[in-house]
């Protein structure tokens, strides 16, 4: 692999995801401490750990919701670091929110044709989107792909938790996603729901790599090739599910403490 | 800039007719047809006095209110400096235009003067604007009243542009094609004409992809970046697009009275901007025109009635707090709420098998 690219690494050249030595403080408290981790494109990983160990952080300076107070983030070889958010979403990343952050006082319709709009241009338009405008076609699209078509005109206000939750997957699903950051896309989902969103993520195209946090071991497992877990903020292990599922030292933190 | 442009081949008379009803749906209401057939036949119906002090005034208010409208209702940002937009609009056709004051008044004739009035006060609220967009909620209401209180002092002091606290006088109106457009009907006419393309295009771009991504910035301004949108330019957008509506309707003011002067740029009128957009709802565009509507109305007969009760007129100002106090109380959204409430209650009722009255 090491062809001398002089300016990037061998590692980060091929990498959709490249975090080097990231670390987040609020005040006095580091929230992530010199978390370094590569993805591949395509390659679609768990993130585990129980509560306050930065998985949620680590999504929030990948985006740029909240900036690394220091390190430095790679996407497909740029350094985006101090990109604001929507630089970053316009190159092909994309999230989801764990609290669902969607518009209330908006149909499902009109979220879903936002995140369309969002990454692409006339988003200062002032002429209403006509019959056979292409992204009206594309928020369709989308709205069938998470089975919503039969609320698309509703609220999202007036939506059930499992509808905004799909929902919430849509809008990170919009124009044309390289790599999408789902923060428990299974929090409060029913067993059916469960088995509806592992079908949407097995179902995404295969260049489309993602990470995902998940507290449920049986959504998370059957959906990534690979797992890292962290802890207080850091990096603790690194590996393939069964790998770290048997972990002796991950089940003691981890699974022995949340799923006794 | 836009992906929206047709290109579909020609289309039939009915097609096109279906296309513009869906990109218009609210050209399918009889009621607005209705509002907007009395309001064209309006001169024909009631005197110069209503014509203007009531009818002309209303639309004039109802716009400057349409603009907070547009940046409260779809922006969630409460601005009181939108007045204060519409009066630096109103200045600068006296100080281009025409009056009474020849040592300030440039002279230009009014097809000059008054674009240059909407460009100065467009780019005048775009700035109040890219001040304002970097608070939030209660901030912003500060900000923007600090810049509508700054203005007011200004105007009192300064004498070489603004004729100090007297203002500038005899502001000259368009005469053209024979016409003097002051003259009531015509001026009522005008002042018609530009409500209502100010209201279609709120109403236009609250659909269109601007609008919409300024509901989203409402309703969460984190997700709307996590979406790709630049939220504060979104917001600035917002602002020019108000400040330009402001701007008309300040143009007419100057206009309607002849003068310009501190007086009508003062706190208490940028606060009157409030409560008219409050009062009459600030959910649609249509709110601010019934809050101006019930505004003039007020503030015109009310002194009468009080008088006739042994009061003292000019309390009138306490009607008005009285009904923004019991409008805000029994309804969020101003007198569209009430409206809303009122109809639900009865589709309610007549969808009940029987139409019976409901058991408690």
């Amino acid at each position: 692999m090491d062809n001398g690219a002089p300016r990037f690494s061998s590692v980060a050249a091929g990498a959709a995801l490249e975090l080097r030595g990231v670390t987040r403080l609020f005040g006095a408290l580091a929230a992530l401490t010199d978390v370094t981790i590569t993805v591949r494109p395509g390659e679609r990983r768990a993130v585990l750990g129980s509560n306050g160990a930065g998985k949620t952080t680590l999504f929030n300076c990948v985006t740029g919701d909240f900036p690394p107070s220091s390190g430095t983030i790679r996407f497909f070889g740029e350094d985006i670091t101090h990109f604001p958010p929507y630089e970053r979403i316009r190159r092909g990343l994309r999230r989801t929110y764990q609290i669902s952050a969607l518009f209330p006082g908006l149909s499902v319709r009109d979220n879903v044709y936002l995140a369309c709009r969002g990454v692409s241009r006339g988003r200062f338009s002032v002429l209403r989107p006509g019959t056979n405008d292409a992204l009206m076609h594309a928020s369709e699209a989308l709205i069938q792909a998470v089975h919503l078509t039969a609320v698309r005109e509703q609220r999202v206000a007036e939506l059930a938790h499992g509808q905004q939750r799909q929902l919430e997957i849509a809008l990170a699903l919009a124009g044309a996603p390289r790599f999408i950051l789902f923060d428990e896309p299974a929090a409060g989902l029913s067993p059916t729901e469960r088995r509806e969103l592992i079908e949407i993520l097995t179902s995404l195209p295969a260049h489309i790599g993602y990470i995902i946090i998940e507290h449920d071991m049986d959504v998370a497992l059957r959906v990534v090739e690979s797992v890292t877990m962290m802890h207080n903020g850091r990096v603790f292990k690194e590996g393939l599910p069964h790998e770290i599922e048997a972990d002796p030292e991950v089940q003691e933190l981890y699974l022995g403490a949340g799923h006794a | 800039m836009s992906l929206v442009q047709g290109t579909h081949p020609q289309t039939s008379q009915p097609a096109k007719a279906r296309a513009i009803l869906l990109a218009w749906p609210e050209f399918n209401k009889p009621a607005v047809w209705l509002v907007a057939v009395i309001l064209l036949i309006m001169p024909f119906i009631a005197n110069g006095f209503f014509l203007i002090e009531i009818f002309a005034t209303t639309l004039i208010l109802g716009t400057i209110a349409l603009s907070l409208m547009f940046l409260a209702g779809y922006g969630g940002m409460v601005s009181l400096m939108q007045l204060t937009v519409a009066g630096f609009a109103a200045y600068m056709v006296a100080v281009f235009g025409m009056s009474a004051n020849t040592n300030i008044s440039l002279g230009w004739p009014w097809w000059l003067a008054t674009p240059m009035a909407l460009v100065l006060a467009t780019a005048f609220g775009t700035l109040g604007g890219a001040l304002a967009v970097r608070t939030e909620g209660i901030y912003t209401i500060m900000i923007t009243l600090a810049i509508g209180a700054a203005f007011y002092y200004f105007t009192n002091q300064n004498w070489a542009i603004f004729g100090g606290h007297t203002g500038i006088n005899t502001v000259a109106t368009p005469k053209f094609w024979g016409v003097d457009w002051r003259s009531d009907i015509p001026f009522y006419y005008i002042t018609l004409g530009v409500a209502a393309f100010c209201y279609f295009a709120v109403q236009y771009v609250s659909r269109a992809p601007f609008g919409l991504a300024l509901q989203g910035v409402r309703d969460n301004p984190r997700r709307m970046a996590a979406l790709g949108f630049n939220v504060n330019a979104h917001r600035v957008a917002a602002y020019a697009f108000a400040a330009f509506i402001a701007a008309l309707g300040g143009v007419l003011q100057v206009w309607n009275y002849r003068q310009i002067s501190p007086g009508s740029v003062s706190v208490g009128a940028c606060i009157d901007i409030l409560i008219i957009a409050v009062v009459g709802g600030i959910s649609r565009p249509v709110g601010p025109f019934i809050g101006a509507l019930i505004f003039v109305i007020l503030r015109t007969f009310a002194l009468d009635l009080l008088v006739k009760f042994g009061l003292d007129g000019n309390r009138f100002r306490l009607l008005i707090g009285l009904g923004f106090l019991a409008i805000v109380f029994w309804s969020s959204d101003g007198v569209i709420g009430l409206w809303e409430r009122w109809r639900r209650r009865t589709a309610a009722t007549d969808a009940r098998p029987g139409g019976g009255k409901p058991h408690g």
